[in-house]
Formats: C-alpha cells, sequence, structure tokens
C-alpha cells in the first residue's frame, strides 16, 4: 500500500461553534466492519443431512465389523492367577510402556499430567497463535536452544535405554534440523513447508509420533515379562 | 389431482398437532429453515448457517460429528446391554457369558458396543489433532479447546470403566495394571486407589464403582459438556476456517501474498478489526 501511515487523520465539528476535534481512526480498532461475507448454507435441511449421512455411514461401517469379528471374552476373574503380560487397554500401552522404564510417580503421574496440561495451554500462548516459522525470527538463540534440548533429550533416553522413544526423537530432531537451515524461499516446496513450521507444530508432531510408536510397539511387540518379541511369534 | 409425496408430507406439517410441537412451522424459506434451527432446544445449540466451504471432507474429516455418531451407537447399544447385566461378582461374567451366547443378538449388541467404544476413541484423538493442525484452537475458541481435552479424558474414562464389566481376565488385569498407577501419585495415591476400588484391590465393590461411573456419572458428564462444546461453536463463530480470520483476509485485501502472513498479528486486536478497505471507504 502506499499509505502506510496506521492511521487516516480528519477534521469534525464547525470550528467557529466549537473546538476543533481531530479525529484519529486507527487501522486496528475502529468500529467493527464485517470482514468478509463467504458463501454460507443453512444448517437446516442441508448440514444435517450431511452429519445424518456421515454418521450412517460409519454406523455401517462399524456394524459389519461387529457381524465379522467378536469382541474378547476371555475366562472368569481370577486375581490368583495373572496373565503374563498383564496389558491395559491399547490406548494406554504408551503409558505402560514407559512404566517399563520410568518408576510409576514418574511415567504414570508426572508424563500424563504434564501432557494434560500442555494441551489445555495450548491456546493461551501468542506464539502458538501467531505461528509463525520457528526458525525464522531470532534463528542464531532458537537454533542453539533446539540443539541443545535435542542432544539433552536424547542422551536423557539413552541412558535409560528407550530406545522405542529415542528413534522417534531422533527422526523429529532430523526433520527440525533440515527445517532450521531452509530458507522460507526454498526451491524445495517440502523444505519451504518445513521452514514455516512453528513450534507447537514441532512438540505436537513429536508427541504424536511418540504416541503412535509407544502404542503400536506395546500392542504388536511387547510378550511375557514386557520382553520384545515381533507380532508373527505370537504372545 | 393427484397429491406428491411432499404435498402429503406438508399437510401433516399443517395440522394442529405437528404445530404444537413444532414451534417452527411450515414452509422452506430461508427464515423457516434458520427457525428451525433456532426453536429447537437441541438443534439451536448450532448456527443457522455454516460456510459452504467448511463442508468439503477435506476441511474437517467429519471427525467431531463422527465422534458424535460413535456416542450416539454406545448409548443406543448400551441401554439394551444394561438390561441383561447385574454388576456383582460373579453374576456379571455369567451375564456376558449369555450375551454371548443365550440372547437374541446379545452378541451383537456387545460387539458394536465394543467396537464403537474404540472407534470412539480413536475419533477423539483424530479430531484433536485434526483441530491442532488446523490451528482452530485460535481466539475466540480457546476455552472450546479446553472443553475438548476435559471431553477427550472422559472419553478414556468411559471407556477405562467399561473395560471392567466383563468381569474376565481381560478385563480384571487390565483395570488391576491401570489403577495401581493411581496409587503412584504422591502422597495421596493410595487413597485415591482406595476411593477407585472401593477397596485395596479389583473386587465386587470396584465393578459396582465402576458400572455406576461407565451407565450413569460419565455419560451424564459427557452429554454436559458435548452441549458446551458445540454450543460454544456457534458463540465463538462457527466452524474455524483460516482464510476467513480477520488478519488473513486483511494480508489478501492488501494484496499480500496469503500464504506468506500468519493469522494474527496481535490477538486483542482481532476481534472486530475492519478490513482496510473499509478503513479507506471511511476517508
Amino acid at each position: 500500500m502506499a499509505d502506510t501511515k496506521d492511521f487516516v487523520a480528519g477534521f469534525d465539528s464547525n470550528a467557529k461553534r466549537s473546538p476543533r476535534r481531530i479525529v484519529f481512526v486507527t487501522r486496528r480498532t475502529s468500529a467493527q466492519v464485517k470482514a468478509e461475507t463467504e458463501e454460507q448454507i443453512q444448517t437446516f435441511p442441508e448440514v444435517l443431512f450431511r452429519a445424518a449421512v456421515a454418521i450412517m455411514a460409519l454406523a455401517t461401517a462399524l456394524i459389519w465389523i461387529a457381524l465379522i469379528f467378536n469382541a474378547p471374552l476371555e475366562g472368569l476373574a481370577d486375581p490368583s492367577h495373572t496373565p503374563n503380560p498383564a496389558k491395559a487397554p491399547w490406548y494406554f500401552l504408551g503409558l505402560q510402556e514407559m512404566l517399563h522404564y520410568f518408576p510409576p510417580v514418574v511415567a504414570g503421574v508426572l508424563v500424563p499430567g504434564l501432557v494434560v496440561m500442555a494441551l489445555v495451554v495450548i491456546p493461551y500462548f501468542k506464539v502458538n497463535i501467531e505461528a509463525d516459522g520457528f526458525f525464522l525470527k531470532d534463528r542464531k538463540r532458537r537454533v542453539r536452544v533446539f540443539y541443545l534440548v535435542a542432544v539433552l533429550l536424547s542422551i536423557f533416553l539413552g541412558w535409560f535405554h528407550v530406545i522405542v522413544a529415542l528413534v522417534p526423537t531422533l527422526i523429529m530432531a532430523g526433520l527440525m534440523l533440515v527445517a532450521s537451515q531452509s530458507p522460507p524461499k526454498s526451491a524445495s516446496a517440502f523444505r519451504r513447508y518445513l521452514a514455516t513450521r512453528p513450534l507447537s507444530y514441532w512438540v505436537m508432531t513429536w508427541f504424536l509420533f511418540e504416541l503412535i510408536v509407544l502404542t503400536a510397539v506395546g500392542t504388536f511387540f511387547r510378550g511375557p515379562g514386557w520382553s520384545w518379541i515381533w507380532p508373527w511369534q505370537g504372545a | 389431482m393427484a397429491k406428491t409425496v411432499d404435498q402429503y408430507f406438508e399437510d401433516v406439517r399443517e395440522t394442529r398437532v405437528w404445530r404444537s410441537v413444532f414451534r417452527s412451522g411450515t414452509g422452506s424459506s430461508t427464515l423457516k429453515r434458520a427457525l428451525a434451527i433456532q426453536q429447537n432446544v437441541f438443534l439451536h445449540l448450532f448456527s443457522t448457517k455454516v460456510r459452504t466451504r467448511m463442508l468439503s471432507f477435506s476441511a474437517t474429516w467429519y471427525l467431531g460429528t463422527l465422534t458424535l455418531g460413535t456416542f450416539l451407537l454406545l448409548v443406543a447399544t448400551g441401554i439394551p446391554l444394561m438390561l441383561y447385566y447385574h454388576p456383582s461378582v460373579p453374576q456379571a461374567y455369567a451375564d456376558t457369558k449369555d450375551l454371548q451366547f443365550v440372547v437374541s443378538s446379545g452378541l451383537f449388541l456387545r460387539n458394536l458396543h465394543r467396537w464403537s467404544a474404540h472407534a470412539m476413541v480413536f475419533l477423539v484423538f483424530a479430531h484433536m489433532f485434526k483441530v491442532f493442525y488446523r490451528g482452530a484452537y485460535r481466539p475466540p475458541r480457546e476455552f472450546n479447546w479446553v472443553i475438548g481435552v476435559v471431553l477427550l479424558l472422559i472419553t478414556l474414562l468411559l471407556s477405562y470403566t467399561g473395560y471392567l464389566l466383563p468381569w474376565d481376565q481381560l478385563a480384571y488385569w487390565a483395570i488391576t495394571v491401570g489403577s495401581n498407577i493411581a496409587s503412584a501419585v504422591p502422597l495421596v495415591g493410595d487413597k485415591i486407589h482406595f476411593l477407585l476400588l472401593g477397596g485395596h484391590a479389583v473386587n465386587a465393590n470396584a465393578l459396582l464403582r465402576f458400572y455406576v461411573l461407565h451407565c450413569m456419572i460419565l455419560p451424564l458428564t459427557a452429554m454436559f459438556f458435548v452441549a458446551i462444546h458445540f454450543w460454544r461453536i456457534r458463540k465463538d463463530g462457527g466452524l474455524y476456517s483460516h482464510s476467513s480470520e480477520p488478519g488473513v483476509v486483511r494480508a489478501r485485501t492488501a494484496g499480500e501474498m496469503p500464504g506468506t502472513i500468519t493469522a494474527s498479528r496481535n490477538i486483542g486486536e482481532q476481534r472486530g478489526t475492519p478490513s482496510p478497505a473499509g478503513v479507506k471507504e471511511g476517508k
């Protein structure tokens, strides 16, 4: 825009009768103007119809699954006979995998507590709302912080032999390393994409990656005494 | 003159009985369609209009809708299951066996309940990550994101409490492993463990507690938060679309590349921001 000022100034009122008023309408805080009129559709009946179709498609799929696969049912609960391994439901197997390495107060209380807290506070941090590429601003310092955190985390996980958590961490660190070396106007679309990813993206993607890997390992690769087995070996 | 099916439906909608039930009345004008949403105690949680672009599959993958779908399926299958189930030891296991082998469609009901529960946990996680990657937690939607996290925890608890109810080896030991984690909480761990199970180990008291939580307390809590969750979507400006954010609109109107500008510089200024075009016209 040719006009670089942040406001427009104007004169108002009749100087003969009342003092001169100078009006500043800043570009940011003047009265609400509808930003955009986008094409909209009535909720009734179009949107409700689509929702109903989506739910019915899901129900159909689940009914087929229920007709083909039976829910597991083992023998009567027996407190005197512990199965080996005793596994939690699949969505807690990531936690159970962590419990294998760390004491319960860390893996069972501290880590899930921190995860829930981290999820809750996401929208309250300006950095997550602006969502600028992590390495685009203040690059030198941020690259240094990234190196420090990545190395310390890897040493920590390696120290406790948490290989299943270390591998995703190293892969994510590798991607971040590429991101830190990619200019936002790189010729490669992939590197352009990486360069513009914000911090929250990296943390959340790392969390998602760990969640999938730990859950998959707990579900398919753990046998008696929580030892490593291959899925085709059977429990 | 032969009436069409639509005309028969229209006749029914114009009867006194129908009009006494549905406040919005008949007709298909835009006003009547808006009233059909506004004048209905359940539907008024939703907005009367949705951005057309947000209906495309890629925008949301319909994950929130599908999560609601699994919840409805779980209520629909859970209530008949309750008719055949006693939360006592060892009757619970015998009832589950009966559902498998004696009750008509009992096996199907239990299968559908079980797989829908797994689907719901999966969909809730998927919904959360999709919302995150779209950036739909941005103000003014912060609190709806927090409610979403609460709903995630309620979903996990619902699934977890339901896991014990068949009272088989799988259920018993999964809950034993899980509830032992509660003991690890510093200072009050053992108290929480005792409160959860009604004893020092998984026993008949634990089964009753999990049954009450699973069939009463948690579903009602979930419905309470789901209602707020839906209502907040409307109050916070409808389904989030990045390109409708004032910052993005401002950047686009200013003739800059849309992709290079982030949504919002300063969120305090975001609510009710004029477009530069509007200011210019004001000159």
